[in-house]
């Protein structure tokens, strides 16, 4: 019982922490881009990063196997590179949970780019300071409630997803079963009991997590005037 | 060493072309003096680097920019004062302050933290946070900021158009101080005639991106022939000493080469002390005879130098020499006629009001 509790709730924190870490490093360049380009293909690229968003996961899921699998490209290509097939592995499911939950860490990050005004970049740039050092030290640190954002959003909607889960990782205990499908699993043997404490426990965490983040962007910090 | 700094833009914008030739001192202030939308502001941006400009640069004999090499921004060895502070608001004054001074190697540390801090009157702000200064404290601040890198030319475009009036009285004092002070050069770009005659050495006029004249400040603007448009701010600068104080009525007699002019006084015209005049040549008026029973104190003996159809349809701009110094005074042109005004001839300045500027 103990066992079968821990191991998907230990497995669903895995897989939402390190998707919400591996798409902080992808994610920052593409909103920064997006946030600052003229680039005729902005439009078309945007419009990818927000699929996700309108596409019932099952859809994603589902092409995301095809590719993945071994008449894929990419099922091919990890074959070459000795790695095997992603599908139904811990790996394969934290590629699609990152492909799943892109516009949950691209949009909020291009918003806080955005409201980054130009003219602090040109100061700084008139300061001495390279591009790179000027993402660091005046990007960042004013774009920081995009990032928290960003990354409580991803993270959270990393835990709650279902359906993707389900079509690329199905149900091994301890590689693919997190707390959605487990719940899932329980319900459909008629094990409400187990159900109740994977679910009710769910709620409170996510809870704690919401309210957690709005304490820290709702505190008073010196807005900046210009 | 003071070379100059020679500059050769010439790019389109969208609608809008700038094309400017120029060499400047360098060394001291030169006012980029305009209209709003003749291209100064774009011109001292493509100096710093911020906008791309075919062209060439180079300040005091190193080049910046020409065909073959284009510094970035960050490698220019320049300090730039936004017409909008840009002090960044998530860090302290202090580390406003610190954020260019870190960044450039000890031994190009010409200017001491604590001398700048103490010239723009800071000490009392540095734990501050941005968002809690009034508007010409926060300028102080990015003007600090700009010259803790020791720039080897200091950019300000317009540092004190965004401020109300108290506030830029406020940093007036500061920036003299700082251009009798500093040996770079600073470009100082501005659309007021007040700012420029109180603080400019030189002065270049531009005009739809166009560079219109350019020259020392006193000579440029006492030219007969303004192709530049001062209209009602059309007037000459000159450089005074007070020898003299009449408490009685309130009057300081200012001596100039070529004169002297009695100016209505307050507290800090101390004898000695060597004040910016401004005279507009609205208000000099010429007769060809010394009129002693008027109410007009300042009467000087002067030639007519130079006459000009002014812009103003029926006007005519009238250059004047007292001794070395000259004079402008706008008169109608029947008043010319009439006077039978020629180059060479003897007159009576009547000079209406003097502006001390600084």
């Amino acid at each position: 019982m103990i066992e079968t509790y821990w191991e998907p709730a230990w497995l669903t924190l895995k897989l939402a922490g390190l998707t919400t870490l591996l798409l902080l490093v992808v994610g920052t360049p593409i909103a920064w881009w997006l946030a600052r380009t003229k680039h005729w293909l902005r439009q078309p690229i945007a419009a990818v990063v927000a699929l996700p968003l309108v596409l019932p996961p099952t859809v994603l899921g589902f092409y995301l196997l095809l590719v993945m699998g071994p008449e894929g490209v990419v099922g091919q290509l990890t074959e070459k590179l000795g790695i095997g097939l992603l599908p139904f592995t811990f790996e394969g499911l934290v590629v699609a949970s990152m492909l799943y939950s892109l516009p949950f860490t691209v949009q909020p990050l291009q918003n806080a780019f955005e409201s980054v005004h130009a003219g602090f970049l040109e100061a700084a740039a008139t300061l001495r300071a390279s591009p790179l050092d000027r993402f660091f030290t005046v990007v960042v640190p004013m774009a920081r409630n995009g990032f928290l954002t960003a990354g409580v959003l991803t993270f959270a909607h990393t835990i709650g997803e279902f359906g993707v889960v389900l079509m690329i990782g199905g149900n091994i205990p301890g590689e693919t079963k997190v707390l959605s499908v487990a719940i899932y699993d329980h319900v459909e043997a008629l094990e409400y009991t187990q159900a109740h404490w994977m679910a009710a426990s769910m709620v409170a965490f996510s809870f704690v997590v919401l309210v957690s983040l709005y304490a820290l962007k709702g505190r008073p910090r010196a807005e900046m005037v210009r | 060493m003071t070379g100059r700094i020679d500059l050769d833009f010439l790019c389109e914008f969208p609608g809008f072309r700038l094309d400017a030739h120029l060499s400047m001192p360098g060394s001291g202030l030169t006012a980029l003096f305009g209209h709003s939308g003749c291209g100064k502001t774009t011109l001292l941006r493509c100096i710093a680097g911020l906008q791309t400009c075919a062209g060439s640069l180079s300040v005091n004999g190193e080049v910046w920019q020409d065909s073959k090499v284009h510094l970035p921004v960050h490698q220019r060895p320049l300090a730039y004062v936004f017409q909008d502070t840009t002090l960044f608001p998530h860090l302290s004054v202090k580390r406003n302050l610190e954020f260019g001074y870190r960044r450039i190697p000890e031994s190009d540390r010409a200017l001491s933290f604590d001398d700048v801090v103490s010239w723009l009157g800071l000490a009392r702000l540095l734990t501050r946070m941005p968002a809690g200064l009034s508007g010409g404290e926060r300028q102080r601040v990015a003007i600090a900021r700009a010259l803790l890198t020791s720039p080897r030319l200091l950019l300000m475009d317009e540092p004190l158009s965004a401020l109300d009036q108290r506030s830029k009285q406020e940093i007036l004092p500061y920036l003299e101080n700082l251009r009798d002070r500093l040996a770079m050069p600073i470009l100082y770009v501005s659309h007021s005639v007040s700012e420029v005659a109180r603080l400019a050495d030189h002065i270049v006029i531009m005009d739809q991106g166009q560079v219109v004249d350019e020259g020392p400040l006193q000579a440029t603007l006492a030219r007969p022939d303004q192709r530049f448009g001062l209209e009602e701010d059309a007037g000459v600068i000159l450089t005074a000493r007070i020898s003299e104080r009449d408490d009685t009525w309130h009057l300081a007699r200012a001596e100039f080469d070529g004169g002297e002019l009695w100016l209505r006084t307050d507290d800090r015209m101390t004898v000695g002390s060597r004040p910016r005049l401004q005279v507009l040549a609205r208000d000099v008026s010429i007769a060809l005879t010394r009129q002693p029973d008027q109410s007009i104190q300042n009467l000087l003996p002067a030639t007519v130098d130079d006459i000009v159809t002014d812009i103003a349809p029926g006007t005519s701009m009238v250059r004047l020499m007292a001794g070395s110094t000259p004079f402008l005074a706008r008169l109608t042109s029947r008043s010319v006629h009439t006077l039978g005004l020629t180059p060479g001839q003897p007159v009576w300045m009547q000079i209406k009001s003097v502006a001390i500027v600084d």
